[in-house]
C-alpha cells in the first residue's frame, strides 16, 4: 500500500506530453461534475414533475 | 492566522493524517455510532412490535419508535458517517490538509444540535410522523427545523470536503487525477448536494407551515420535492459504501481497478442519472404522467442500473485478479476459496456486495418498474428492498470500514477479535434473512408502517393469509439476529475506543509540512498496459464472470415472474 | 496504483479494456434496455396499467358527487355503523372516498365489467391496498383519481390502508364485493 507513485523513470517522453482526452478532464473537474449532478435532476425530476402537477386540469 | 499543517503517518499502514482532519473523521465517526445505538434501540422494539405473536409496544409508542428508527438509521447514522468518510477520502487519501476545520466543526455542530432537536420533538410524543413526514399531518415546527439545521450542517461539511479538494490541487498534495475512492466520494458528495437542496426547497416551507405562516402545503407537490430529498439521501449511501468497496478491495488486497476508466464512468453514471429514481415512489401517485414515471424511475434507461451492475462486476473482479496475482490462480473460484473469510474487514464488505447486489438491487428494479410497483407499492415489501440497500449494504460496508479504521485512526487494537470475525455474518446474513422475509410477506400484501396486520378495533378488518403470519413472525427472528450482530459491532467499537490497549509508536511525532504531503510532481511515464497473464480463456477475472451471470440469470428470472403475477391481477387503466 | 491512490499514468483514459469487463457491460446494457421497453411495451400490450386521469378538486365537490351516487345505487346497509352499499351499474362512475379512519361507501361490483374507480381522500394521505389481489394506490387529498378496473373474480375482498395515516391507521379498513352480473 505504501508503493511510491514515482518508481517508474521520470522520462519527458511522448506519453508525458499527451494531450489529455475529454472525457478525463471531465472526471478530473469535479465542480463541472457537481453542475452536472445537480442541474440533470433538478431538470428532469423536480422541474418537470412540478410542472405536471400544475398542469393537472380542475375538475368538472 | 495560522493554518495547521501537522500530519502524522500511520506506521502500518502508511496513511497520513491532518491533525485537526483526523479529530473531525473520528467525532463524526462516533457521533455516527451513537445514532446506531439509538436506532439500534428502536429497531429491536420495531421489529418486537411487528411480530404478531409478541406485538410489544402500543400502537402510539410504535409509531413513535417507528419514526425515530428511521431518522436516526437513515439520516443521522449514515450521514455522520459518510462525513467522516468524505474527510477521509479529500485529506487522507489526497495527503492534503483539511479546508478550513473550524468551519468543519461549526457544521458537525449545527448537526448534533439538529439531530437532538429532531429527536427530542420525536420522543416528546407529538411527531410521529414517520423519516417522511408527509403533509397534511403534521409534526411539532423543532422536527422540522431539527431536520432543516442537520442538512444545513451537512451541505457545509460537503462543501468543506470540495474545499479540500481545491486545497490539495492548488497546493499540488497528489499528482494527476484523484484516488477512485475520492472520486467515489465526490459522487457521494455531488448527490449529497441536491439531496441537501431538495430537501430545503420542501422543509423550509413546511416548517413555516407549521408555525402558521404558510396556510397549506401540497400533498403531491410535498411526496415529489421530498422524494427529491429522501430517495437521493440514500443514493449518497450507494455512491459512499460503492467506493468503500474499491477501498477496501485495495486495503485487504492491494487490488487494483480493473481499469480507471471503467469504473469512473459509472461513478459517472450515478452522477448524472441516480438521482432521477426519485420517481421511485411517486409511481402509484395521481397526476404525474407516465412519460415523466418512466423516464425518471427508469435513471432514463437504467443507465444508473448498468452503472451498479458495472461496479458489482469490477470490485470482486479487482480482488479476482490481486488474487490470482499473488498465485490463487486455479479454476474458477480459488481466489474466493483462499479469500480472508476470518477477516471481519473483508467478509463484512463481500457480504454486503452480494445482498446490495442480489437482494437490494434486483428488489429495487422491480418496485422501481412502472407497472410492478402496483403490486408491491407500501407493502412490507418496500421496507424489505431498502433494508438490503441501506443496511446491508450501506451499513455493512461502514462497519466492515470501521474495524479498519480502529487501529489506524483510533490507534487501538481491536477488542473482542474473536467476536469480531463472527459479527459481519450474524448482522449481514441476519439482516438478508429480515429483507427476503419482508418482502415475501410484501408479496402477500402486508402492508409496512402498520401496528397490526391482525386490524384489532376494525369495524371490517381483513385476514391475511397464515403464511404472511409465518413469513412475519421468521421476519421478526431474523431481525433480532442483526440486532444481536449490531450489538456485537457496538460492544466491539466502543469498547475497542474507548477501552483498546493503546498502539504506541516509538518516537512518533506530528510532522508540519508546509506545502502538502505529495513529492513535486513528476511526469509518471506509464504506459497504459492489461493485466498479465493470469485468468482463463482471455478473461482475467473468469470467476467473477461466473458470479455476474448467476446474477444476471436470477434478475431475469425474477423480472419476468413477476410480470407474470402482474398480468393476473384485476385489469385496470 | 490501487483505487485509494491517484492512478499511475497521467492518461488513464486509454487503458485498454478486459474481454470480461467489455462483455459484461454490452450484456448488462442489453438487459438495461429491455427492462426500459418493457415499460412502454406493457402500456401498449398489457392490461395492467395505473391510469394517468386525475383532477384537482375540494373535498366539498366530491364528497357531493359520492353522495349522489350513494343516493343512487344504495341496495343495503353493513355493520352496526349503517355503512351503505352500493351497487352501480357496470359502466358507471363508482366513486370511493377515504379519510380517517375508514373508506366510504362500500362498493359491490359485478364480475366482468368494467367501471370508473375514483379516489380521493378528504383528510390526509392513505392508501388503496385491494387484497388479496394486492393493487396498492396512493390517494391524495384534493386530487381525484379515476381508474378503470375490471374485477375478475367474485368474492369478497379487503380494502386497507397502507399509508400511515395516525394512531388508528390499523383500523381503517374495508370490503369490496364481486357479484355474478344479473341475469337480466
Amino acid at each position: 500500500m505504501s508503493q511510491d507513485p514515482a518508481q517508474a523513470a521520470p522520462a519527458d517522453d511522448d506519453v508525458g506530453d499527451e494531450p489529455v482526452p475529454m472525457m478525463q478532464q471531465l472526471c478530473d473537474n469535479p465542480f463541472l461534475l457537481l453542475f452536472l449532478g445537480v442541474a440533470m435532476p433538478t431538470v428532469l425530476y423536480i422541474v418537470w414533475g412540478v410542472m405536471e402537477i400544475v398542469g393537472i386540469p380542475i375538475s368538472k | 492566522m495560522a493554518v495547521n499543517r501537522n500530519f502524522r503517518t500511520c506506521p502500518s499502514t502508511g496513511l497520513v493524517y491532518h491533525e485537526p482532519a483526523e479529530k473531525l473523521i473520528r467525532w463524526n465517526a462516533v457521533a455516527g455510532v451513537v445514532s446506531l445505538l439509538v436506532g439500534g434501540v428502536l429497531a429491536l422494539l420495531v421489529t418486537l412490535t411487528r411480530w404478531p405473536a409478541v406485538k410489544l409496544l402500543p400502537p402510539d409508542w410504535f409509531y413513535l419508535a417507528l419514526t425515530a428508527h428511521g431518522l436516526d438509521m437513515l439520516v443521522f447514522w449514515i450521514i455522520f458517517f459518510e462525513i467522516a468518510v468524505l474527510y477521509f477520502a479529500a485529506s487522507t487519501l489526497l495527503k492534503c490538509r483539511l479546508a478550513t476545520p473550524k468551519v468543519a466543526w461549526a457544521a458537525f455542530w449545527l448537526m448534533i444540535v439538529g439531530a437532538l432537536m429532531n429527536n427530542f420533538a420525536v420522543f416528546k410524543g407529538d411527531s410521529s410522523v414517520m423519516f417522511t413526514s408527509y403533509v397534511p399531518m403534521g409534526a411539532h415546527p423543532l422536527f422540522y427545523l431539527g431536520l432543516i439545521l442537520f442538512a444545513v450542517g451537512a451541505l457545509i461539511a460537503v462543501f468543506v470536503f470540495f474545499g479540500t479538494l481545491v486545497v490539495g490541487k492548488a497546493e499540488k498534495t497528489y499528482n494527476g487525477s484523484v484516488p477512485l475512492v475520492t472520486f467515489g466520494a465526490i459522487t457521494a458528495a455531488i448527490i449529497a448536494t441536491f439531496t441537501i437542496a431538495a430537501g430545503a426547497i420542501i422543509l423550509i416551507p413546511t416548517f413555516l407551515w407549521s408555525v402558521g405562516l404558510v396556510s397549506h402545503i401540497d400533498s403531491l407537490m410535498y411526496r415529489t420535492v421530498w422524494w427529491g430529498f429522501g430517495h437521493s439521501s440514500q443514493q449518497i449511501n450507494v455512491a459512499a459504501h460503492v467506493s468503500v468497496w474499491y477501498a477496501i478491495a485495495a486495503i485487504v488486497f492491494g487490488a487494483k481497478p480493473m481499469s480507471e476508466k471503467v469504473s469512473r464512468m459509472a461513478f459517472v453514471l450515478y452522477i448524472l442519472f441516480l438521482q432521477l429514481a426519485s420517481a421511485h415512489h411517486l409511481l402509484a401517485d395521481p397526476g404525474l404522467t407516465s412519460n415523466w414515471k418512466i423516464f425518471n424511475t427508469s435513471y432514463a434507461m437504467y443507465l444508473a442500473v448498468l452503472a451498479s451492475m458495472v461496479h458489482g462486476l469490477t470490485v470482486p473482479g479487482a480482488i479476482e485478479v490481486a488474487q490470482r496475482e499473488k498465485g490463487f490462480n486455479k479454476g474458477f473460484f480459488e481466489w474466493l476459496r483462499k479469500a480472508p473469510w476470518g477477516n471481519p474487514c473483508f467478509s463484512g464488505m463481500f457480504i454486503s456486495l452480494v445482498g446490495f447486489g442480489f437482494l437490494g438491487g434486483i428488489s429495487g428494479v422491480m418496485m422501481g418498474t412502472e407497472q410492478l410497483n402496483l403490486i408491491i407499492h407500501n407493502t412490507i415489501y418496500v421496507p424489505g428492498h431498502f433494508h438490503a440497500t441501506v443496511v446491508v449494504g450501506t451499513t455493512l460496508a461502514f462497519m466492515a470500514l470501521t474495524y479498519f479504521l480502529i487501529p489506524t485512526l483510533f490507534r487501538r487494537e481491536l477488542m473482542f477479535p474473536g467476536m469480531a470475525k463472527w459479527q459481519p455474518y450474524v448482522y449481514g446474513l441476519g439482516m438478508c434473512a429480515f429483507s427476503v422475509f419482508m418482502m415475501g410477506a410484501g408479496t402477500l400484501g402486508v402492508p409496512r408502517r402498520h401496528w397490526d396486520m391482525a386490524f384489532s378495533g376494525a369495524i371490517l378488518p381483513h385476514e391475511f393469509p397464515g403464511t404472511a403470519y409465518l413469513m412475519m413472525g421468521i421476519m421478526a427472528v431474523s431481525g433480532i439476529a442483526a440486532v444481536v450482530g449490531g450489538a456485537m459491532y457496538l460492544l466491539i467499537t466502543v469498547g475497542s475506543v474507548f477501552f483498546g490497549r493503546k498502539i504506541e509508536t516509538p518516537g512518533f511525532k506530528r510532522v508540519p509540512v508546509r506545502e502538502g504531503m505529495a513529492p513535486p510532481p513528476a511526469p509518471v511515464a506509464v504506459a497504459p498496459a492489461g493485466h498479465g497473464a493470469i485468468g482463463l480463456g482471455g478473461f482475467v477475472a473468469p470467476g467473477t464472470f461466473v458470479l455476474a451471470m448467476i446474477f444476471l440469470v436470477s434478475f431475469v428470472l425474477y423480472y419476468f415472474v413477476n410480470w407474470k403475477y402482474l398480468s393476473t391481477v384485476w385489469p385496470m387503466n | 496504483m490501487t483505487a485509494i491512490h491517484s492512478p499511475a499514468q497521467r492518461v488513464w483514459w486509454k487503458q485498454p479494456l478486459d474481454r470480461v469487463e467489455g462483455t459484461w457491460i454490452v450484456i448488462a446494457f442489453v438487459w438495461c434496455l429491455v427492462m426500459f421497453f418493457m415499460m412502454p411495451y406493457w402500456h401498449i400490450y398489457g392490461k395492467q396499467n395505473l391510469s394517468n386521469e386525475a383532477y384537482r378538486t375540494t373535498p366539498e365537490a366530491y364528497v357531493a358527487k359520492t353522495q349522489a351516487m350513494v343516493d343512487k345505487y344504495t341496495v343495503r346497509t353493513a355493520t352496526e355503523q349503517n355503512i351503505p352499499v352500493v351497487h352501480p351499474v357496470p359502466g358507471s362512475d363508482v366513486y370511493l372516498i377515504a379519510r380517517l379512519w375508514n373508506f366510504w361507501p362500500i362498493l359491490e361490483l359485478e364480475e366482468g365489467q368494467t367501471y370508473k374507480l375514483h379516489i380521493m381522500s378528504t383528510d390526509w394521505l392513505h392508501g388503496f391496498s385491494l387484497q388479496p389481489e394486492n393493487i396498492n394506490v396512493q390517494i391524495h387529498p384534493g386530487y381525484e383519481h379515476v381508474m378503470t378496473i375490471t374485477p375478475t373474480k367474485e368474492g369478497t375482498y379487503s380494502i386497507i390502508c397502507n399509508e400511515y395515516c395516525g394512531i388508528n391507521h390499523h383500523t381503517m379498513a374495508s370490503k369490496l364485493y364481486v357479484v355474478k352480473p344479473k341475469k337480466s
